[in-house]
């Protein structure tokens, strides 16, 4: 074949019939939804979200895209779905009530259930055309599989349930249908994966202590998708699934500089501050004064009547505001006027991406021009580092494309920064990288802060003395204070001595010969 | 032949009175389907061989009457349920394994 006929050939752009699940984040990696007018599995172990993720795809169908919905279940009874669905906000009553969602239960009583011969599920088959009826469905759910599997003989079910996915395409409906996760194979009965045009399996995995639920599409006929494994969650606004791609990485790039909060620092920052945008990072150990930058850019910040969200990990927002008052800064009043908020939550109470959805409701909420995590580093201990990594990038292309400048404080331990200067990797992400320090300088123990890199402008590369007094923070040069006896007059006097000893030995020895 | 003698068997409810209780049931079939014929038969010769003149045996198709799956909840078909006496209990299957339909029946 000609390349031209290839061509031609391929730009006839076929879209594959699809339905839009609604759920947030599946429909990036599903690369427009579920196959429509087809059958979709839905595999996990208990607890993992089937329900509720199949419940979510069947009322966003119904509101936002007018496609009424079946539900049929084999182990809840619909007063209990009704009841569980409303933690998430969703009024089945009302649903039903307008004729565009049937819920029903179909009781399987396992052990009053005798075989006598051969079978078949014709009467599954007659209630689900009665309720497909009943709201002209074009969604169907069956919720799950293998309560209708273990009452009856696994043999008639497989041929029965081929026959049933052959039903509902000649039914024009797109159905998903939940089954447990077995061992080795997908399902406990090992056919159900292969009959089907879409299988999708969900996850619910500890690691060090903190779960994180996790999608996977396994297989899915006539469509590219994503191959990984996507965390979701699910909170009280339903199921939201994280692919990388979905913060479209379409950032603004502006050229607005935002002041931060100091003179000198601005001053190195190439005379005018950050890039309003940008993401900061400064790192440093323990007791170097991190909390206080970020409190005076805060400070700043909101008195330029901007709005600064402050997501507190380590200290609660009383003692924060009571510890920043110390230095000058009164936050108080910014808080009470609005300008200020906090966010504070416990790293451990749950996992990284739950952190994130709550800021970033906050953010939606409150439209901050500015967010200050302190520290970042307390919430790198809650996963594996390839996780965070991923879920800080995310975060900060999600905040960039909003346009709202991050300010992350990193607390590094003494000596890591020798063997390892990029910190959990994150220094590499973000544009402006600052380390504060305690340096020694004639046994004395001295702040110090320099820029080590920043996008995008010139800044300085000195190590300036940084000071923190009760009027606020300062920057001025290490040499300056300690005159003759400060490190680096000590140096360049020793260097001075040395040089003209070597003059006068040189001397000495033109004056022998 | 057999679709004639499956009305005839619809409409006629067998009544008969005995010193024993009387047995209600009902089996309800898919049309014509090869497992719901052999049902009727198997039901039939069973009740005529073991419970002569005292059962009440009705054959509902629930092509014809599809509500009745939902109050009755039935899923797989065929299936035989015995009203009375209580309790109730439900057999499934074409019952050709006599054995097992005469055990449910409490008639072994």
């Amino acid at each position: 074949m000609t390349q031209e006929k290839k061509k031609q050939i391929k730009s006839d752009n076929f879209k594959f019939p699809k339905a839009v699940t609604g759920i947030k984040g599946l429909d990036d990696i599903t690369d427009g939804g579920i196959p429509k007018n087809r059958t979709t599995m839905l595999l996990g172990g208990a607890g993992c979200g089937k329900t509720i993720f199949a419940m979510e795809f069947l009322v966003n169908g119904i509101t936002d895209f007018n496609e009424p919905g079946v539900f049929l279940s084999f182990e809840e009874k619909t007063s209990e779905l009704v009841t569980n669905s409303k933690s998430l906000d969703y009024n089945l009553d009302k649903l039903t009530r307008q004729n565009k969602l049937y819920l029903e239960n179909l009781q399987i009583d396992r052990y009053a259930i005798l075989k006598a011969g051969t079978y078949d599920l014709e009467g599954l088959f007659i209630r689900l055309e009665q309720a497909i009826n009943k709201v002209k469905a074009k969604r169907v759910v069956l919720d799950s599989l293998d309560a209708l599997f273990f009452g009856l003989d696994s043999f008639i079910l497989r041929s029965e349930f081929k026959r049933l996915l052959s039903w509902l395409k000649e039914k024009q409906v797109t159905a998903i249908v939940t089954a447990e996760i077995g061992d080795g194979q997908f399902t406990r009965h090992g056919l159900e994966e292969h009959v089907a045009d879409c299988v999708m399996i969900l996850s619910n995995r500890v690691t060090n202590q903190i779960a994180t639920r996790r999608i996977r599409i396994v297989k899915y006929r006539g469509s590219i998708h994503g191959n990984n494994e996507y965390p979701f969650v699910i909170d009280e606004n339903g199921i939201a699934v994280f692919p990388l791609v979905s913060e479209a990485v379409q950032q603004k790039s502006g050229s607005i500089r935002i002041s931060s909060g100091n003179k000198d620092l601005d001053e190195m920052l190439g005379k005018k501050g950050f890039y309003a945008g940008s993401s900061i990072l400064i790192s440093g150990t323990a007791g170097t004064g991190k909390t206080s930058i970020a409190a005076s850019f805060a400070y700043s910040v909101c008195s330029n009547k901007k709005r600064c969200l402050f997501c507190a990990f380590e200290e609660a927002p009383n003692q924060v505001i009571r510890n920043i008052n110390s230095i000058g800064f009164h936050l108080a009043p910014l808080v009470k006027s609005g300008l200020l908020s906090f966010y504070y939550s416990r790293p451990t109470l749950q996992n990284l991406e739950l952190h994130f959805i709550a800021i970033k409701k906050i953010i939606n909420e409150f439209k901050p021009s500015v967010v200050i995590l302190d520290p970042i580093t307390n919430l790198m201990t809650e996963g594996p580092n390839s996780d965070i990594r991923s879920m800080l990038t995310r975060f900060v292309d999600f905040l960039k494309t909003q346009d709202i400048t991050v300010f992350f404080t990193a607390a590094i331990t003494v000596g890591s920064i020798e063997r390892n200067p990029s910190d959990e990797g994150i220094s590499s992400m973000v544009d402006t990288w600052m380390m504060v320090q305690d340096i020694e300088v004639d046994a004395e123990r001295t702040r110090s802060l320099c820029v080590m890199k920043s996008r995008g402008m010139v800044h300085s590369n000195q190590v300036k003395r940084f000071m923190i007094s009760n009027k606020g923070i300062a920057l001025g040069s290490i040499a300056e204070n300690n005159n003759s006896s400060s490190a680096v007059v000590k140096r360049s006097l020793k260097e001075h001595a040395n040089l003209s000893t070597s003059k006068e030995s040189i001397g000495l020895k033109e004056t022998i010969r | 032949m057999a679709q004639k003698n499956l009305k005839k068997e619809k409409s006629k409810v067998v009544t008969a009175g005995g010193d024993k209780e009387t047995y209600v049931l009902r089996l309800f079939i898919t049309g014509m389907l090869p497992n719901s014929v052999r049902a009727v038969k198997n039901i039939k010769a069973i009740c005529e061989q073991h419970l002569k003149g005292r059962y009440q045996l009705e054959i509902i198709d629930i092509y014809q009457q599809p509500s009745l799956t939902i109050t009755e909840n039935i899923i797989a078909v065929p299936v035989l349920i015995k009203k009375y006496p209580l309790p109730e209990e439900r057999v499934i299957g074409d019952l050709s394994d006599t054995k097992l339909v005469l055990k449910e029946l409490h008639l072994d």
